[in-house]
Parts: C-alpha cells; sequence; structure tokens
C-alpha cells in the first residue's frame, strides 16, 4: 500500500510550490493590462511621461515576471515526478489544455516580452504598443488553458473511464474547453489578479504621493490604478459568486465544507456570518446566520434544497459500496477482458468505480474493506471543515474591503483630491499584501475543498502519488524551500530597491532622484 | 486517419519538438555554457547575454512545450521519465532556476559580486541541463529498471548514480558539445570583436569534440550494447496497454532500422556533414552558415538517436514486457486527433512570429551599445 506520509508530503509540496507561483501569476496578469493603458495614453497623446510610465512599471513587471517564469516550470514537471500514477490515468485529457497553453499561450507572451523590453528604439510606437498588447494577451490565454485543466479536475466532464488502457480518456473536446466550472474559474482568477495589479500600482503611486516626490508620474499612475481597480473589484466579487454557484452545481461537499453546513437545511438555507466550526461533533457553536440567502445565492432559486455534510456522507457511503463492486469487477476484466458478464456488472457501477478505489487507502484488496472502513472512507469524502470555512470568509471580506477601497479612490480621482488626502494614500499603502493573501486564500478553498480527490469522484488523492521513497520526497522539499527563500529574497530586494528609486532609475534625468544630483 | 498513423506522426512530432528546443534554447543555452569563459570582463558579458536577451523567454517555451506535448501525447512516457529520473529532474529544474533570474536580475545591481554570482548561474543554467538530457538519452539505450503493475502504476527500482555509467555519460558529453557549439556559432553571428573571436575558437574545439564523441558513441552503440526488441503483441493499432507485448534484449537490435529503413542512414550521415560544413564555416568566420549547419547537426543527433530506437521510446531493462514504445505508450486516437489539429494550427504561428522578432532584432550586439543603453538592457 502506498504510505500516508509519501503522500501527505507530495500534497505539502505541490501546495508549497503551487502557492509559491501564484506569488507571480497575478502580478503579471494584472499588471500586464496596466501597461497596455499607460501605452495607449502614450500613443494617443505622444507624451514622454507615459512612456516613461510603461518603461518604469514594466521593470517592476519584469522583475515578478522572472520568477513567475522560474517557478511555473516546477509545476509543469511535478506533475510527472511526483504525481506519476495521475498523470497516467487523466494525461489522454489533462495534458491537452497543458500542451495547448504552451503553444498558443506561453510562446506569445514570451516571445512579445522580450520586443517588449528591447523593442523600444526598433519597433514603431504601434509596432510597440502591439508587442505589448500581445504580451498581456498570452499571459491572459496561458491563465485561461491552466485553468481549463484546473477545472477539469473539479468538474471532469468530456471523459470517459477505459479499462485496456486502465485510464480516464477523452470523448468530448469541447466539453473540457467549455467546461462551466472553468469558465467561472478563469474570469474569478483573471479579476483577482486585476485587482492584484491594481492595488500594487497604487499603492506604490499613493507612497510617492505621501513623500512627495515625481507627482505628476505618481498621479497619473494611481489614476489609471484606481479606475481599471475598481472595475476589477466589481467583477472579482460578481464572478466570485459565479464560482459558488458552479461549486454548488458540480461539487456539493466543498460547498457543505465552505458553509459549514452540517445538516441539510429546508430551502432556501441561511448563510452562516460566524461560527466556530467543530467537526468530531459534526456542530458549529456560537453561530451567527442570516437567513435565506445561501439558498438564493447558492441555487438561485427559492427552492432548491442544498444538501449538508450528514447528507452527503450518506449519499457517499452507498456509492463507496457501489464503487467496491466495480473495483472488483475492474480487476476480473484486467485478467479476462472478453468476459461478456463481468464486464456488464463493470459497466453498471462503472460511475461509481472512483468511490471504491477511495477504500484502497484502507486496505490494498476491496474485497477486504469492512464496513468501519467504508465508514471511515465516506468521512474522508468531506474536506477539513474549519480551514474552508474561515478561508472563504476572509477572501470575501478582502474582495469587499477591495471594492471599498477602489470606490474611494475612484471618486477620489474624479474629484480630483488624491494628493491631499492623506489618509486614502496610507490606506492604499496598507492594502498592498491584501491581494496576495486573498488569492492564496481562495486556491485554499479551491484545492484543499477539493479533498480527499484530485480529480473530483474519479481519482482519489492517496493514489495520484509517484512511487517514491519517503526520503527523496524530503530532499525535493528541502532543495524547493532553499531555493525559493533565496530566490524570494533576491525579488524581494530588487523590487523595494526599484520601487523605492522610482523613475528616476530609467536614467532620463528627468526624475526625482536625479534632480537632487543624487 | 487511423491510429497507427497518427501514433507514428506524434512521434515525429515529438521529436520535432526536441530538435527545436535542441535547436533555439541549445543556442542560448550554449551561451550561458560559454559565459565566464568567452566574456572576460563585464561589458563582453554583458554584450553575450544581450545577444540572447530578447529571445531567451521564447526559446525557452521550447522546452516547456516539449514537456506538454509529451504529457499530452505520451502520458506514460511523462509518468515513468519524470517519476523515474526523480533527481535528474530535480537538478535539471534546479540548474535553470539561474535562468530567468540570471538574466533578468544580474545587471540590476552594480556590485561585481553579485554580478559574477549570476554569471556563474548562468553558466549552470546553461550546462548541467545539456549533460542531463545527453545522459537521460542515454540510458534510454541501456534500458530503465522500472516496471508497471496490474492497473499501470509504474515504480521504478534504480537510483540516481545508477544513471552514471560510462556510455551515458559520453552521451552528456555528445549533448553538451552539441549546444555549446550550436552557442558558439550563434555568438559569432551576433557579436564583434574579442567576443566573436573567441567564440570562434570555441567554436572549433567543439565541432572536432563533437564529431569524436558522436563518432565513438556509434561505434559503441554497434558494438557494445545490446538492444531491444518486440516479439510478440505490441501492433501499431492496438490500445495502449504497455503489458500487453513480448520483448526481448538483443545484440545488434538498435542498428537494425539501419538495414530496415536504409534512408535512416541519412541522419548520421547528415550529422556528420553539418558538423563538417559547421567546422569549415567556423574556421572561415562565416557566423550565419555556422549556425544553420549546427541546427542540422541538433537535427542530425537527435533522429539519429530516434531512429536506432525506433519505435521503443523508454525501454525496461528490468522488466522488458513493460517498456515503452511509441506504439503502446500513446495518448487515444481522439486525443491524438485533437492535438495534431492544434499543433497544425499554432505551430507554424509561432514559426512566424519568432522568426519576425528574431528579425527585428538583428544586427550585431556591441560594447558601446551596452554602454550607452547601461540603464535599459541586461
Ligand atoms: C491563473 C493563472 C495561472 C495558474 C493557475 C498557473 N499559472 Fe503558470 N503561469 C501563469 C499563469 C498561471 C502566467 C501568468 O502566464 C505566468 C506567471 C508569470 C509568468 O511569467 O507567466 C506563468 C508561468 C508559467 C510557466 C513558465 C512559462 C514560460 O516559460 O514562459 C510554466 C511552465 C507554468 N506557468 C506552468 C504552470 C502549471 C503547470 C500550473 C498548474 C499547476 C500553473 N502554471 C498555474
Ligand atoms: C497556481 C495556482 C494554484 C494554487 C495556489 C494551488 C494550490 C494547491 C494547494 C494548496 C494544494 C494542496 C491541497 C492539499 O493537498 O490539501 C494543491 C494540490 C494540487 N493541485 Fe493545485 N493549485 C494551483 C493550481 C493548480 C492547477 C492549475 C492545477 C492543475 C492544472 C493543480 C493541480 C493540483 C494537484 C495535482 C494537486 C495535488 C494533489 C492534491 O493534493 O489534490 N493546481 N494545489
Ligand atoms: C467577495 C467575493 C468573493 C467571492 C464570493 C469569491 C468566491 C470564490 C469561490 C466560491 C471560490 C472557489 C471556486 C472553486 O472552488 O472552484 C473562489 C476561488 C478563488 N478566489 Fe474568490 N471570491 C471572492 C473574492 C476574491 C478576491 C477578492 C480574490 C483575490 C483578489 C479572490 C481570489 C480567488 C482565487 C485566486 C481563487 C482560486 C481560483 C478559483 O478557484 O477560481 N477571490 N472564490
Amino acid at each position: 500500500m502506498i504510505s500516508e506520509s509519501l503522500v501527505d508530503l507530495s500534497r505539502l509540496q505541490f501546495a508549497v510550490t503551487a502557492l509559491y507561483h501564484f506569488l507571480f501569476v497575478p502580478l503579471t496578469l494584472g499588471l500586464a493590462w496596466i501597461l497596455v493603458i499607460m501605452e495607449m495614453v502614450y500613443v494617443m497623446t505622444g507624451k514622454e511621461i507615459y512612456r516613461d510610465m510603461v518603461k518604469f512599471w514594466g521593470k517592476l513587471f519584469g522583475i515578478n515576471f522572472a520568477l513567475g517564469v522560474t517557478t511555473g516550470i516546477t509545476l509543469e514537471f511535478q506533475f510527472g515526478t511526483n504525481w506519476a500514477y495521475y498523470s497516467h490515468y487523466v494525461g489522454d485529457i489533462f495534458g491537452a489544455p497543458l500542451a495547448i497553453e504552451g503553444l498558443l499561450a506561453f510562446f506569445l507572451e514570451s516571445t512579445f516580452i522580450g520586443l517588449f523590453f528591447f523593442g523600444w528604439q526598433r519597433l514603431s510606437k504601434v509596432g510597440h504598443l502591439i508587442a505589448t498588447f500581445l504580451m498581456a494577451l498570452g499571459s491572459n490565454l496561458s491563465a485561461l488553458l491552466i485553468l481549463v485543466a484546473n477545472g477539469w479536475m473539479q468538474d471532469p466532464v468530456g471523459a470517459e473511464f477505459n479499462f485496456q488502457t486502465m485510464r480516464m480518456e477523452m470523448t468530448d473536446f469541447w466539453a473540457v474547453l467549455f467546461n462551466p466550472t472553468a469558465q467561472a474559474k478563469f474570469v474569478h482568477t483573471l479579476s483577482a489578479g486585476y485587482v492584484t495589479g491594481a492595488v500594487f500600482v497604487l499603492g506604490i503611486s499613493a507612497w510617492y504621493l505621501l513623500k512627495g516626490r515625481d507627482k505628476p508620474f505618481a498621479l497619473r499612475s494611481f489614476r489609471i490604478a484606481a479606475a481599471f481597480g475598481f472595475a476589477s473589484a466589481l467583477s472579482v466579487i460578481v464572478l466570485g459568486d459565479e464560482s459558488g454557484y458552479t461549486v454548488t452545481e458540480s461539487q456539493q461537499s466543498k460547498l457543505a465544507a465552505m458553509e459549514a453546513m452540517w445538516e441539510t437545511e429546508p430551502a432556501p438555507a441561511g448563510l452562516t456570518l460566524f461560527a466556530l466550526p467543530d467537526q468530531a461533533a459534526r456542530t458549529n457553536h456560537y453561530e451567527i446566520k442570516i437567513p435565506y440567502v445561501m439558498g438564493i445565492i447558492g441555487t438561485r432559486t427559492l427552492s432548491t434544497e442544498i444538501p449538508g455534510i450528514n447528507d452527503i456522507i450518506a449519499m457517499n457511503r452507498a456509492r463507496i459500496e457501489k464503487g467496491q463492486k466495480a473495483v472488483i469487477a475492474l480487476e476480473a476484466l484486467r485478467r479476462d477482458p472478453k468476459d461478456p458478464t463481468v464486464k456488464a456488472v463493470f459497466d453498471q457501477y462503472k460511475s461509481d468505480l472512483g468511490f471504491g478505489l477511495l477504500l484502497k487507502k484502507y486496505v490494498a484488496d476491496v474485497r477486504q474493506a469492512t464496513p468501519e472502513m467504508m465508514d471511515k472512507a465516506a468521512e474522508d469524502t468531506i474536506p477539513k471543515v474549519a480551514p474552508m470555512f474561515w478561508s472563504f470568509r476572509l477572501m470575501v471580506a478582502l474582495g469587499v474591503g477591495f471594492l471599498l477601497l477602489f470606490s474611494w479612490a475612484f471618486w477620489a480621482s474624479a474629484r480630483n483630491r488624491i494628493e491631499n488626502n492623506r489618509w486614502l494614500l496610507k490606506t492604499a499603502i496598507w492594502f498592498i499584501p491584501a491581494p496576495w493573501i486573498a488569492c492564496e486564500l481562495g486556491w485554499v478553498v479551491a484545492e484543499y475543498g477539493r479533498q480527499p480527490w484530485t480529480i473530483y469522484g474519479v481519482l482519489p488523492t492517496h493514489l495520484s502519488t509517484s512511487t517514491l521513497s519517503v526520503g527523496s520526497i524530503v530532499f525535493s522539499l528541502g532543495g524547493f524551500i532553499v531555493f525559493y527563500t533565496g530566490l524570494l529574497i533576491a525579488e524581494m530586494y530588487l523590487m523595494f530597491k526599484y520601487a523605492r528609486l522610482g523613475p528616476s532609475s530609467l536614467g532620463t534625468g528627468k526624475y526625482h532622484l536625479e534632480q537632487q544630483g543624487a | 486517419m487511423d491510429y497507427a498513423t497518427l501514433k507514428f506522426i506524434w512521434w515525429l512530432l515529438v521529436g520535432a519538438l526536441l530538435i527545436g528546443f535542441a535547436i533555439m534554447d541549445g543556442h542560448d543555452m550554449g551561451v550561458g555554457a560559454l559565459l565566464p569563459f568567452v566574456g572576460k570582463n563585464d561589458t563582453e558579458r554583458r554584450v553575450m547575454i544581450n545577444s540572447i536577451a530578447p529571445h531567451w523567454e521564447g526559446n525557452q517555451v521550447w522546452f516547456v512545450t516539449a514537456g506538454g506535448a509529451i504529457f499530452a501525447a505520451w502520458p506514460f512516457v511523462y509518468a515513468t521519465a519524470f517519476s523515474g529520473f526523480y533527481f535528474a529532474m530535480l537538478a535539471v529544474l534546479w540548474a535553470l532556476f539561474f535562468r530567468p533570474v540570471g538574466f533578468d536580475y544580474r545587471s540590476k545591481v552594480a556590485d561585481p559580486r553579485w554580478r559574477s554570482f549570476w554569471d556563474w548561474g548562468l553558466f549552470v543554467g546553461g550546462a548541467v541541463p545539456p549533460v542531463i538530457f545527453g545522459v537521460a538519452f542515454g540510458n534510454l539505450f541501456l534500458g530503465v529498471p522500472f516496471q508497471f503493475d496490474d492497473t499501470l502504476r509504474v515504480t521504478y527500482t534504480g537510483s540516481f548514480f545508477g544513471l552514471l555509467t560510462p556510455f551515458p555519460l559520453l552521451c552528456g558529453v555528445v549533448s553538451l558539445a552539441m549546444l555549446v557549439t550550436q552557442g558558439a556559432h550563434y555568438l559569432m553571428l551576433r557579436t564583434d570583436g574579442d567576443v566573436a573571436q573567441r567564440s570562434r575558437k570555441a567554436a572549433i574545439a567543439f565541432n572536432l569534440i563533437l564529431a569524436a564523441t558522436f563518432a565513438l558513441a556509434g561505434a559503441w552503440l554497434a558494438y557494445g550494447i545490446p538492444g531491444y526488441a518486440i516479439t510478440s503483441g505490441g501492433l501499431p493499432g492496438a490500445p495502449s496497454d504497455p503489458l500487453a507485448k513480448e520483448v526481448v534484449q538483443q545484440t545488434g537490435e538498435w542498428l537494425a532500422n539501419y538495414s530496415r529503413y536504409p534512408a535512416t542512414l541519412l541522419l548520421p550521415a547528415l550529422a556528420f556533414a553539418s558538423i563538417a560544413i559547421g567546422l569549415i564555416a567556423a574556421i572561415k568566420n562565416k557566423g550565419g552558415i555556422a549556425f544553420i549547419a549546427s541546427s542540422l547537426t541538433c537535427t542530425g543527433i537527435i533522429g539519429t538517436a530516434g531512429a536506432s530506437l525506433f519505435p521503443f521510446v523508454l525501454p525496461s531493462s528490468s522488466h522488458p514486457q513493460s517498456s515503452l514504445t511509441a506504439w503502446d505508450a500513446t495518448s487515444s486516437h481522439f486525443t491524438l486527433g485533437i492535438m495534431l489539429g492544434v499543433v497544425i494550427l499554432f505551430l507554424p504561428l509561432v514559426v512566424i512570429y519568432t522568426s519576425w522578432a528574431y528579425r527585428v532584432m538583428r544586427g550585431k550586439v556591441t560594447g558601446t551599445f551596452i554602454e550607452q543603453n547601461s540603464k535599459s538592457v541586461y
């Protein structure tokens, strides 16, 4: 049997490297469009200050981008190195968007980022703007395709199990591509990236304004960020709600955990604002609830019930028993692929195969599974409630926070009262880390909430790993931590260095630090 | 299109992506590997770095895409090779870490210790991956110890140091020499003065090393290394189940394709001929011709390796039946078809805009240019 610590360490390594990658991704996604907007203004007005803005924010963009690329490659390798059985089992579907991402998105993004940085003297103004645009487009397309892949893990549509090759195979490419879960994730994640880019520019510009440096430069940047951020903050909430809706549709156990809903409630269900979930007793303490709201958000009707955790566990317990039959039939079928009676049994229970595989965590030969094992496996189908409940609430709270911040900033810039509004400027600076926290929490909700599955309802996490020794993963995880810490230090050092220098770092001689004879 | 044809086309396409990787990412890895030796001072090193600065990101995507394509088209190979060669993959990955950061961060701080640290980082990022890829390829010829169970879960039973035997190490040298030559030719084309002259010397030396080691590896393969052959099952049109065949180890099998399909002899011939042309062009100081020649060398050498192994992709030494071939390691008929459509649509586009980007940035990078644009270039 597969060792628990192997699975846990593989998960930990994936979580560390993925969350780390996503420190850099959202800024790339958002800042790219802010650069496009600034450059459009430059092309239209011809004012050099806008070109300097593109160049300066572009420098920070580059510092961030380098680590985005570095850490992305880790993830691309890691499916094969650490999730070999997963790669075999779903590569037929999952590999496709990854390969398309390379061909369609990474090539575009990475070719034009070269022209973005080095093409200023070689391209016409419009030509350069197009290069910047294609770079932004490429990065956004890459998000689309990776989220199609990830969305399929949450909601595996358009695929079927083939017992001859022992894996899932694609039956409908368009269903995979236009998977509603993936689309909802895509737009929500993109707007989260846009918020991140906007908060970053807003906060740093606010710092220049507070210091009274390079005012015309900082004010213009601030305004663009405020407008862009306002639109993005609105859409992140609206589209987050859409994500919530697709979760209700396709992943009941995740929703129940996010909402700490132990019992099925008569429709429409209430929304829990605050509670201390208690997994052992399957109840909440100190609960504060608003009636009806959850039912309306989750199902968009007044009459559809949302199932609670206890009922979901009972339903899954029944599926595990059927799944056990599927696994047994599959083993027989592997030995004798032509036996029609076994094939018929397998076809009957095939849709519960994944649930049968859950038993393999407890026993190698599922025939020997005891009722206690089935109970445990059924309980496993609910992710841990407290982290889900809190991560989700904090993300939403931050979302509301961004909307307030940008409304304020947008209002102030519309009335031309930014510079003297010290409270606004200080708040903008304090908000700089917030979008990163919200993004990371969002991924925790999405990915941790998928447990115990890597492919929801199809392949348990437990079976997905490579056959490696625990020592190898301890070694690699240690290596990643050492490398990533070092890289982060270098990155932060340069980020702070260049953010402090501001546009003076361009060496045009026009800006603050150069004017002071420094 | 029938399944067998599609599988064969995908075998060609994976080869094409690897060759694309060697030509494109190969030249900037070569530049990285030469950086501390050809660039004697800060400006010279910046000249070298800036000759590839606008392109290395795009070039690296050949690598990423080849990985993605293997995942999509040959999931068995992706799963088996990446998890089996765990430490080797980590070494490649960690070496590659130095590149994005090295290029982008190196010249943003003036401290010479900082710069020299990243110069060596770029060296590691340029020299280590080619060696490891070569060693990995070499091990394919020897067979790798792994096997599948009934659920097609793979277990690798070898160790990292088990990979480092003489023949694979020789292949590592071939691979390194191939990419360093490619990088040296590129530098002859895109730089001038001392840097170009030193690159020329390096190009001559590495062309010679490449010719010698490639010939030696060929002879070794012919006389010293038994190949693998399918004795039953494993038919081209069958569903992908590696266990549905019998395989034996047999001397001479790695050369069998050359007598079975004599046209394949053109591949090693191409490799030797283009090395010769590259060498002459380097001596005569013709960077452009040299670069084209060494690009053909990459094609010839990788083609030779592929053709010798065919239809094997990843033979198993401990349980030959588990060996992966171009016929039983692939995705489903449907997925291969979709992915072929995607490649036909997008790969030409990539080639077009990449060529355009090189055209926009054409010309020689000089020391004066670097000094004048010190704040805006790498
Ligand atoms: C929502 C967006 C998103 C998500 C969920 C991911 N990535 Fe990512 N990735 C990007 C958005 C992105 C990007 C914006 O396109 C990056 C980040 C910064 C950058 O430089 O490009 C990038 C870079 C990047 C690169 C380097 C590309 C290059 O060389 O140019 C690779 C190989 C990956 N990613 C692979 C992955 C894998 C295998 C992921 C899943 C586990 C993943 N990314 C999650
Ligand atoms: C960059 C954004 C992402 C972040 C921050 C992220 C976060 C996480 C986290 C926190 C885990 C650990 C969950 C746990 O074990 O409790 C995880 C696991 C995993 N994620 Fe993601 N994820 C991201 C993107 C993706 C994408 C796009 C995919 C697939 C395309 C993916 C595939 C996986 C897999 C295979 C695992 C390991 C198995 C598992 O634990 O379920 N992740 N990720
Ligand atoms: C206020 C409203 C918000 C709501 C209702 C909301 C809702 C959701 C839901 C339901 C998910 C889980 C989707 C899944 O499991 O498939 C999610 C994920 C996520 N959220 Fe939010 N969210 C909000 C705000 C934010 C903010 C402000 C950010 C960041 C700036 C953010 C970033 C993310 C990210 C990166 C993910 C993971 C990717 C994904 O699954 O889409 N969210 N959000």
